[in-house]
């Protein structure tokens, strides 16, 4: 009943979304307005009715409802619970649905919560939103049933790739998609403005909110996974430019460069146009990361072609929703007043080049993921690794660095030369000292990139704050600080990837219990190797104790576990964490008899890199509270005032 | 400064930046495009020393040897055309062994040996390093399974 139930609810958002887009297309363009009047609870109701259906998918997951197709192939009833619940977006239909309810939600919290957009182009954004929605309600239904039965039941399901059994599944994709499918508020709010003519500043602060929610989930969505990767694989590395994480980066570096140019048209009524462009990509760049993700061409292009139905649904969802954008964006291009003019030196022209360099990224990211798969189909086989993305998009994001300690230094509308020199004088000296510094003490021990990098963080850390200077701190609006710990985090975590590739040190050893292992000044005794069992899996177990220059000793015990359901090994990497650094140790095979494999690394600072995010993050929360803030109480004040004269 | 000269300069650099980020990503995808070899391609092209390859190819059965150390590994990586020797040190994944396929990277050394300082394997529920394609994955005994 559970499954059918599902369906249903399914069916009837997919027939609300139709309505929705009848409604706003017949009120709209036909002139009867009082049809708009019910475009907002159908927006509502087919958020609700998503909700309820993942709802039911998650319970039949914790069911362990052997009858469900997706439950038998992605799930086991000896699994924990959290798995069991998790495991519902660990596959490819639930993470669709996933996708779906995601889209609906947000078109409800438009629907309900958005009051600062003018109601034609408000009603224009919600039945963008069910025009978009419907494609993937469509790809859903008839391609990925979520719900689909399996007769005769079987009496346990094949159990979830142990490598997503771990909490980060609960958190990584769900905030992951957020963001991702965030994004199409921002599509929707381009195409309505589009369609009714009016992008202007009124319009570009009411989307801004939604693009720096989307974008404050995506940027934690990221750091999460890596972290989760870097922990998980056991590999001691945090990203590895597989195709599925520029996935995720690519709608990262659109959405913001689309929230640097936002705050352009909100705050100064320029780069109209491209402001309405950027927003169609990035979330154009979301649906190709998911089609590059779910239609199995990044295993091969034959795989593909094995089984072209999903991939190629996505494909026209793709050349439909992104051609369509594009066409209304070349059709009403025209209507698009230009916007107020700016001088040569001001802020307006920084953000023009740091949407230039963010854009320039995301070309090199795109054509790096895609080249491989277009000339495969042309019987060439070839990778694209980190050699290509290290050293093409690494100069480009050093220089942008360098242009976000300009930018907020820089005056709106017009500046002068001499006076953006003066105020980043601080940082450019402090930059200068790292420079001579690093080179007397380093030179020629680490790599060109984690140098500059190195530098360029002290730098970019002292440029982030230097905004505050002489300003009355408790006077500094909130989103003016969430600007400078949004920046600061970059600097952050910048510093933790350049320590992380400059000073890591590796050891690799085959040892037997009792000996002694030493490396970067930490000391490790190999105590004994035991055997372990969890809930679906049995492991062996190094006990370990670190200790470091005679200091206290610590325990940590690395894994290589092996689970049953489906058969598969994998390591669990021990992580001490000090403040200048993190410890990690794996545990490998067994080399010989009595002998275990271990690899150990010393990481000074690499916790930076994801304190970064989460400050990048956390920057982007205080400036989305801080502005709507700003606008509660402007309001608040305005009926204060009339109710004084009534 | 008229608004005309200002978008004027503004459209050139954009076109300059754009043009320079074009050619950076073409010469280094050129570079890019000599980066995956077979044991084939190794023998009919020739790879310099020390230059950074990805080796793609099934693991020789019988040539798996350990070393004293327990943590280096010697095999012969082939791909029916051409047999490369190859050694490793580090963790090999687990679904790395003999008859079954894998892609390393690293370089050769003088002595024509392959010097690996990665292999790659599935990480994923169903991906794999697309470079061996051909080589397929039995969703049975989730192992992988020499292709035709």
């Amino acid at each position: 009943m559970i499954a059918e139930a599902g369906l249903a609810a399914l069916w009837l958002a997919a027939s609300l979304a139709l309505l929705q887009l009848a409604l706003a297309a017949i009120g709209l363009a036909g002139g009867k307005t009082e049809l708009l009047s019910a475009v907002r609870p159908v927006a509502v109701a087919q958020g609700g009715l998503t909700a309820i259906a993942f709802a039911l998918l998650i319970a039949l997951f914790l069911r362990s409802d052997m009858s469900v197709l997706l439950v038998v192939t992605n799930s086991h009833s000896m699994k924990p619970w959290l798995y069991k619940f998790a495991g519902t977006w660990g596959n490819h239909e639930g993470s669709m649905l996933l996708w779906v309810t995601v889209m609906g939600v947000a078109g409800a919290a438009v629907a309900l919560f958005e009051r600062a957009l003018r109601r034609e182009t408000h009603m224009a954004t919600l039945g963008g939103q069910a025009a978009i929605s419907l494609g993937f309600y469509a790809f859903l239904l008839f391609a990925s049933n979520p719900f689909a039965r399996i007769d005769p039941p079987p009496a346990d399901g094949q159990g979830l790739n142990p490598l997503l059994q771990d909490p980060g599944l609960a958190f990584h994709p769900p905030t992951l998609y957020l963001g991702y499918v965030g994004l199409s508020v921002a599509f929707s709010f381009a195409v309505g403005a589009l369609l009714t003519r009016q992008v202007d500043a009124a319009f570009a602060r009411a989307m801004r909110p939604w693009v720096l929610g989307a974008w404050i989930l995506l940027t934690l969505g990221i750091t999460a996974g890596s972290y989760w990767a870097y922990y998980e694989l056991g590999w001691g590395g945090w990203w590895f430019w597989d195709p599925v994480e520029n996935a995720s980066l690519m709608p990262w570096l659109a959405a913001t460069a689309l929230l640097h140019s936002v705050t352009v048209l909100a705050t100064r009524d320029a780069l109209r146009a491209w402001t309405v462009m950027l927003a169609v990509i990035a979330f154009s760049m979301s649906m190709v990361g998911t089609f590059l993700v779910r239609s199995g061409i990044l295993t091969s292009v034959h795989a593909f072609a094995v089984d072209p139905q999903r991939g190629t649904f996505i494909l026209a969802l793709l050349g439909v929703y992104i051609g369509g954008a594009l066409a209304l964006f070349g059709w009403r291009v025209g209507a698009v007043r230009e916007g107020a003019p700016f001088e040569l030196v001001s802020r307006e022209t920084m953000l023009v080049v740091n949407n230039l360099l963010l854009s320039v990224i995301l070309g090199l990211v795109l054509i790096g993921t895609l080249y491989p798969l277009m000339t495969e189909a042309f019987g060439h086989k070839v990778s694209v690794g980190a050699p290509y993305f290290d050293r093409i998009a690494g100069p480009v994001a050093l220089t942008l660095m360098i242009v976000m300690i300009l930018g907020p230094l820089t005056r709106w509308r017009r500046d002068r030369m001499r006076e953006v020199t003066r105020r980043i004088a601080v940082p450019m000296a402090v930059g200068a000292i790292a420079l001579v510094a690093l080179a007397v003490l380093a030179w020629g021990k680490i790599g060109v990139l984690p140098f500059l990098g190195l530098v360029i963080a002290l730098a970019v850390a002292v440029g982030s704050v230097a905004p505050l200077w002489k300003r009355n701190l408790r006077r500094t609006p909130l989103f003016t600080w969430g600007m400078v710990i949004a920046h600061l985090g970059c600097a952050v975590s910048l510093a933790g990837m350049a320590c992380d590739s400059a000073f890591t040190v590796e050891k690799l050893v085959a040892a037997r219990p009792g000996e002694v292992v030493e490396t970067a000044g930490w000391t490790l005794r190999f105590k004994q190797i035991l055997p372990l069992a969890g809930d679906n899996w049995t492991a062996l177990q190094a006990d370990m104790e670190a200790s470091r220059d005679g200091g206290e000793p610590v325990l940590m015990h690395p894994q290589s576990r092996f689970f049953a359901s489906p058969p598969t090994t994998t390591t669990e990497a021990a992580l001490l964490t000090r403040w200048n650094g993190q410890l990690y140790v794996v545990l490998g095979q067994e080399a010989d008899a009595g002998r275990w494999q271990l690899r150990i690394w010393w990481k000074p600072f690499v916790t930076l890199i994801w304190l970064g995010g989460f400050l990048i993050a956390l920057g982007g929360a205080m400036a989305l509270i801080g502005r709507e803030r700003r606008g509660w109480l402007l309001k608040w004040r305005a009926r204060k005032a009339e109710e004084a004269f009534a | 400064m008229k608004a005309k000269h200002q978008r004027l300069i503004l459209a050139v650099v954009a076109l300059v930046a754009l043009i320079t980020a074009g050619l950076l990503a073409a010469s280094a995808l050129k570079d890019e495009a000599a980066y995956f070899y077979a044991p084939g391609d190794v023998k009919a092209k020739g790879v310099e020393p020390g230059k950074p390859i990805r080796l793609g190819g099934m693991v020789v059965k019988g040539s798996l040897q350990k070393a004293p150390d327990g943590v280096t590994i010697h095999f012969d990586v082939t791909d029916g055309k051409a047999t490369v020797p190859a050694s490793f040190k580090g963790i090999a994944p687990d679904l790395f062994r003999e008859g079954s396929g894998v892609v390393a990277e690293g370089a050769f050394d003088r002595s024509g040996t392959f010097q690996a300082s990665n292999l790659l394997a599935k990480h994923d529920e169903r991906y794999m390093p697309r470079e061996l394609q051909g080589i397929q994955y039995d969703e049975k005994t989730y192992k992988m399974k020499a292709g035709q």
